[in-house]
């Protein structure tokens, strides 16, 4: 057989090896997404996002859950996303090149890779005890937040990674001071990239449960919280006790379901939003390369 | 006075001695070009006058670079300051991701200048002086990466020129641009000349045999030979030179 044959038919192999390959990988994606679909959209409708559990979260709607997640991911993004900048730009910006940087930067790393329980159990040892704030929405809040403060360093640091020195040493030649070259110049151009990151991190906080179970949450609250010292429900707990330990697992089926699919809802609404912010931000800061 | 004044320089990437014992002095109102293969490091002492070498680590300077009589490398020199005192301008054409205007203003606004109608003024001054101001007085709201090279290394000086400085470097500002382009670049320096003292690298011998008054050949972070330019390239003192500007090496 000729080379060039053989090489043709070597391509062809590859190709679709791969392409089996991924096909299979959103198959799978498609099948679980369409699972839970196609099982908790019948129960989903206006009461069910707007009311209370009732009859032993057998019957009624998840508001409350819906809110404590809201409110938990909303803690968490107002202590982890500031800190978590600035380390980053710090990391990126100011920090010279010594072994301390190098091993902020190591932990950082290591810090991501931690089991989400053993955050879960810091979280309980340091927020809810040591600190008496109780199980409560800012317990829990801080201990998401300490979950994705990685994500938000490494997030930010890799956008600012990505612009060229050329744009620094343009405005410093300038006389402009670091800090307002950073300000001025790095961050906008960096913004497009940080923000994606940011928004897949929400995605991250708002399904977690082991980090919360410990700190924040509630198996059933028969009223809404009024101050953040107080409990929550939150969907991804609410999800695991009506599927695991309700008391009429049968009867409360539906809303496992229901509850799933408004998750997976807001995760996807999240996720396609950073892209389609990534790809807005992104025309308006297009550069030469 | 002179414009730059070197004394005795030598500088140190880590333990690697970069220029050796180079001193020089440029005057005012002229055009001073470096020449030299790559890696004799004009670049890198071109860079030290505006103190654009801070930015690396692990350097050591010994000697001293006077600007305007000052020793720009003493403690009391705020580096901004210098660099408003010393612009510059870079091989690659690098604008902002902003406006055209926006581009040229920001040198000012960076150094608190609030008043409008001077930031306009000044604006239009310096895209006039860097011959740019015809091309694109009708677009100065559209982004400075609608500009071809050429117009975009022309916003660049302009960009320079906003800031009012009495000297600009010039970093091998048309090494990336096509012949036409290469030509305007050339003309501007020979009118920026009148009012600034411009010190440019180059790799291109023709232009600097074009536009200066004074060559400089370096090689392997010495200084060969410093002379008026029509002397370098016609009756060299050093064979090194000779060798260099006839193109037999380099």
């Amino acid at each position: 057989m000729d080379y060039r044959k053989k090489r043709n038919i070597n391509q062809v192999v590859w190709f679709s090896t791969l392409r089996v390959m991924s096909f299979i990988v959103v198959a799978i994606l498609f099948c679980i997404l369409g699972f839970i679909l196609y099982n908790g959209a019948s129960a989903i409708s206006w009461d069910f996002l707007t009311t209370m559990p009732q009859d032993g979260m057998t019957k009624g709607g998840i508001l409350p859950a819906i809110l404590g997640t809201f409110y938990l991911t909303i803690g968490a993004i107002i202590f982890a996303f500031p800190l978590g900048i600035l380390s980053g730009i710090y990391l990126n910006e100011y920090a010279g090149k010594g072994w301390i940087v190098k091993l902020i930067r190591m932990m950082t790393n290591n810090l991501g890779a931690i089991p989400s329980i053993v955050f879960g159990l810091f979280g309980m040892a340091l927020f809810v005890n040591k600190l008496k704030f109780g199980d409560s929405i800012i317990a829990g809040s801080l201990t998401l937040g300490l979950l994705v403060l990685p994500i938000v360093i490494r997030t930010t640091e890799e956008a600012l990674k990505q612009i060229d020195d050329s744009f620094r040493t343009g405005s410093l030649a300038l006389g402009a001071t670091k800090f307002q070259t950073i300000i001025r110049v790095i961050l906008p151009m960096a913004f497009p990239n940080i923000i994606t990151g940011l928004i897949l991190s929400i995605g991250r906080v708002s399904g977690e449960t082991a980090p919360i179970m410990f700190t924040a949450v509630a198996y059933f609250l028969p009223h809404l919280p009024s101050s953040i010292y107080d409990q929550v429900m939150a969907l991804p707990y609410h999800l695991y006790v009506v599927a695991t330990s309700g008391t009429d697992i049968e009867a409360s089926r539906p809303i496992a379901y229901g509850t799933a699919f408004v998750l997976i809802v807001i995760v996807l609404i999240l996720n396609l939003s950073a892209s389609w912010l990534r790809k807005f931000f992104g025309n308006k800061v297009k550069t030469n390369s | 006075m002179y414009s730059i004044e070197a004394k005795d320089v030598n500088f140190y990437y880590g333990d690697f001695l970069a220029l050796k014992n180079i001193s020089m002095q440029i005057e005012k109102n002229s055009v001073t070009a470096f020449i030299g293969p790559s890696g004799c490091g004009k670049s890198t002492f071109l860079r030290l006058f505006n103190r654009m070498n801070d930015l690396i680590p692990n350097i050591k300077l010994e000697g001293k670079i006077m600007v305007k009589g000052e020793d720009v490398y003493s403690k009391n020199v705020f580096v901004d300051q210098l660099r408003k005192e010393v612009g510059m301008v870079f091989q690659k054409a690098n604008p902002f991701p902003k406006t055209i205007f926006e581009n040229v203003a920001y040198g000012l606004r960076v150094n608190g200048e609030k008043n409008k109608k001077k930031i306009e003024q000044v604006v239009e001054q310096s895209l006039k002086g860097a011959a740019l101001w015809e091309e694109v007085k009708d677009k100065l709201n559209r982004s400075a990466f609608a500009l071809s090279g050429g117009q975009q290394q022309r916003l660049c000086i302009a960009r320079a020129l906003a800031i009012e400085p009495s000297i600009i470097l010039m970093d091998e500002p048309a090494s990336a641009l096509d012949p036409i382009s290469t030509l305007k670049i050339e003309e501007l320096i020979f009118e920026l000349k009148k009012k600034y003292t411009i010190v440019i690298v180059t790799h291109n011998m023709q232009q600097a045999a074009r536009v200066s008054d004074k060559t400089a050949f370096f090689y392997l972070g010495e200084l060969i030979e410093y002379d008026n330019t029509d002397k370098i390239f016609t009756n060299p003192q050093k064979e090194a030179t000779q060798n260099y500007v006839t193109g037999r090496f380099g």
